[in-house]
């Protein structure tokens, strides 16, 4: 078994690479559009904001796997041929900006209305207001579930390997092809996951505690 | 009783006429007028759903006013057309809302500041003070309400009293012409009642004009120089506390709402 | 473009599609009501036990919830027959790995629904009388259960979701359909434009009775 887990790891850490890059674009893109787009749902004019609700309950609504299929098959009859990384991270990414956009609307939602009294009573100003008492409120309530649906973004990306993206999921696949050696090079695989997410959800709730303040 | 008497002939400070609000087909507000002179303290009493709370929030407008005028040294405080009900423009509001100061019942501290911090957002971002100004005036009044040693503490470090008396030095702090009083003590433990009150009357005790939304009666009689009973939306009685407590002043229905305050005897 | 919407062929195979939805939903209702039992008893396990019990299932636990489902799912359908002697097919394995997958989660929501229980409800458990077991059945979990109600609903609903995971094992859900009809038509855009319209009418159907339900039962809400 040992043999077959160091014939393993140099294709493992080559998919991991790959995996982490998808989820790095993915993160970074989703934390832009869902960050504006959740903007627009709190503060936005009323037609705006029912298309963002829209959006967002439709793609949550339904499987990321069927969302990856949609966009990797479906896009080329418009016109759009994607290769399947590049399908893969709009897929991903459409799927984690729906999650931010909820983030952000429960980060601001969840401050009590009192601090948007308080701040008009001093005489600031709406951009004020939102500068100097609700966004510093919103970051620390956004933070923590969000670094926690990371985790998510992660492991949504080992569905890509059905796309034939090389990640380290499609890596695990490619080796067991050759070695016929299952078990092992999934636990394997299982671990390498595991030590990301599980560092996430860690710093994610170490960021919990130390912004309980803002919670009263 | 506290507060010198208002010099005779000047204009009211604050003048309310007409005041009605809605919400949906609630009518919370049915014609009030209200005036309050400079260095007045003005008491409104009244049972929940009277309208006090709503009417000290249409003052400084985070409440709107669907009939009547506010004037706030004449300069009416939320439409530049009263007819036509346009509401002012938000930079305008907020010039407005600088005048006046509140402290509130949730103390709506805001939670990522510190004490000190609480009070010089206002006088830094809306006053333009330099950070060194700020931090002198923030220490004044927060020493003023005995905070002195808490300027770095952030609310949730500090008790309810100790965050209300942060509160209302928030206001002060901004040299309002009024300062509105929204049922300060009533999310206080009843021991850290006092420390509050006690800031409060010798504000009052300085002169400071104060529109005040309690149900503290004891404290009332004490603070004010006119008390102010509403009852569904509109005002009942008013009068200076002698009046309406020793001279036995006030409508039936007013004592009958003094008398559910009495302590629990025997029947 | 160059390409006209023809649903003709999607309604040709739509046993395909229904048959795949019905399989969605009974996949989903076995894992939460295994997920349930294992939910449960390890919550109360967690509560209950030592430091080793509670080491044990915060592993399981940590395990399920941060490794990818498709991975769990290969590893129990590929991996799992090397080690022990089992034969079975895909479907079955398919209702193993999401009934563990759901009985991790459950733990959670177990433990903090029980952690919900309005300290006030057990004193008064005391006070008439109950012993420890009497409160845990007459008074705790019936609590717990009415408090969870809502974060069982969402986890139901996540399952019903996650079952399209089973495709890449050939299980015949909803998922799998769509990719069968994709595959054999060449009818993308149609195919996924009602399987989408599918899980989301079903999504909301399930949601909107389990908030009735949740009305009747629930407290908090």
């Amino acid at each position: 078994m040992l043999n077959a887990i160091v014939y393993a790891l140099p294709f493992l850490t080559t998919g991991l690479f790959v995996t982490l890059i998808v989820s790095l674009l993915t993160v970074s893109l989703s934390l832009v559009l869902g960050g504006l787009l959740g903007l627009v749902l709190v503060y936005g004019p009323t037609p705006l904001r029912w298309l963002v609700r829209g959006f967002s309950d439709i793609v949550r609504g339904i499987p990321i796997l069927v969302l990856i299929f949609f966009v990797y098959y479906a896009l080329p009859v418009a016109g759009l041929n994607l290769q399947p990384f590049n399908a893969a991270v709009l897929a991903l990414t459409v799927f984690k900006t729906a999650q931010v956009i909820e983030n952000v609307r429960g980060a601001i939602g969840s401050i009590p209305r009192g601090q948007m009294d308080a701040a008009k009573a001093i005489g600031l100003t709406f951009p004020a207001r939102l500068t100097y008492v609700i966004a510093p409120q919103a970051v620390r309530r956004f933070l923590p579930p969000w670094i926690n649906g990371v985790t998510d973004a992660v492991k949504g990306s080992a569905l890509v390997s059905l796309l034939g993206v090389s990640d380290l999921m499609h890596s695990i696949q490619q080796v067991i092809g050759r070695t016929y050696d299952a078990l092992p090079l999934y636990v394997l695989g299982a671990l390498f996951y595991f030590a990301i997410n599980y560092t996430l959800s860690m710093l994610s709730r170490r960021l919990e505690l130390r912004y309980s303040y803002i919670r009263e | 009783m506290a507060a010198p008497s208002p010099s005779a002939g000047s204009a009211p400070l604050l003048h309310l006429s007409g005041i009605e609000k809605s919400f949906g087909s609630v009518h919370v507000l049915r014609g009030v007028d209200l005036e309050v002179a400079r260095g007045q303290v003005v008491t409104i009493i009244g049972p929940s759903g009277s309208g006090k709370t709503t009417l000290l929030r249409c003052v400084n407008f985070l409440e709107s006013y669907d009939a009547g005028s506010i004037l706030i040294d004449g300069k009416e405080v939320g439409y530049r057309d009263l007819a036509r009900r346009r509401v002012r423009s938000e930079r305008d509001l907020a010039r407005i809302r600088a005048e006046t100061g509140m402290v509130f019942q949730m103390f709506n501290l805001f939670p990522h500041l510190t004490a000190a911090e609480n009070v010089m957002l206002g006088l830094r971002k809306v006053r333009g003070k330099s950070l060194r100004e700020a931090r002198e005036i923030a220490s004044h009044w927060l020493g003023r309400v005995g905070l002195g040693d808490k300027l770095d503490r952030l609310p949730s470090q500090l008790s309810g009293g100790q965050q209300q008396r942060v509160g209302i030095a928030r206001a002060v702090a901004m040299d309002p012409k009024i300062l509105l009083l929204d049922e300060i003590t009533s999310a206080l433990d009843p021991e850290l009642v006092g420390e509050v009150l006690d800031v409060v009357l010798a504000l009052a005790d300085e002169g400071m004009t104060m529109l005040v939304v309690t149900h503290e009666i004891a404290f009332a009689r004490e603070v004010s120089t006119e008390i102010v009973f509403m009852s569904e939306g509109i005002i009942d009685t008013q009068g200076s506390p002698s009046a309406l407590f020793e001279d036995g002043h006030g409508s039936d229905r007013f004592r009958s709402f003094l008398s559910r305050f009495e302590t629990h005897r025997r029947r | 473009m160059g390409y006209t919407l023809n649903f003709n062929l999607i309604w040709r195979h739509f046993d395909k599609l229904w048959g795949g939805l019905l399989l969605s939903l009974e996949l989903a209702v076995v894992a939460i009501a295994i997920g349930i039992l294992i939910g449960l008893t390890l919550a109360i396990a967690h509560v209950a036990g030592g430091r080793i019990v509670r080491g044990l299932i915060s592993a399981y636990v940590e395990f399920i919830r941060n490794v990818p489902l498709i991975l769990l799912v290969y590893l129990v359908f590929y991996g799992l027959p090397q080690a022990v002697d089992i034969a079975y097919d895909a479907t079955t394995s398919f209702i193993v790995t999401l009934s563990l997958y759901s009985g991790a989660y459950l733990v959670e929501v177990f433990r903090s629904g029980l952690a919900a229980v309005p300290a006030g409800l057990i004193d008064a458990g005391k006070a008439i009388g109950l012993t420890p077991w009497q409160r845990l059945l007459h008074v705790r979990l019936p609590t717990m259960l009415r408090i969870t109600l809502p974060a069982l609903s969402n986890t139901f609903i996540s399952l019903f979701k996650d079952t399209s995971v089973a495709s890449v094992i050939a299980v015949p859900e909803l998922t799998y359909g769509a990719q069968w009809i994709n595959t054999n038509t060449f009818r993308i855009v149609e195919v996924y434009l009602v399987v989408t319209v599918m899980y989301l009418v079903t999504g909301y159907a399930i949601l909107i009775g389990l908030r009735a339900i949740e009305r009747r039962f629930a407290i908090g809400r």
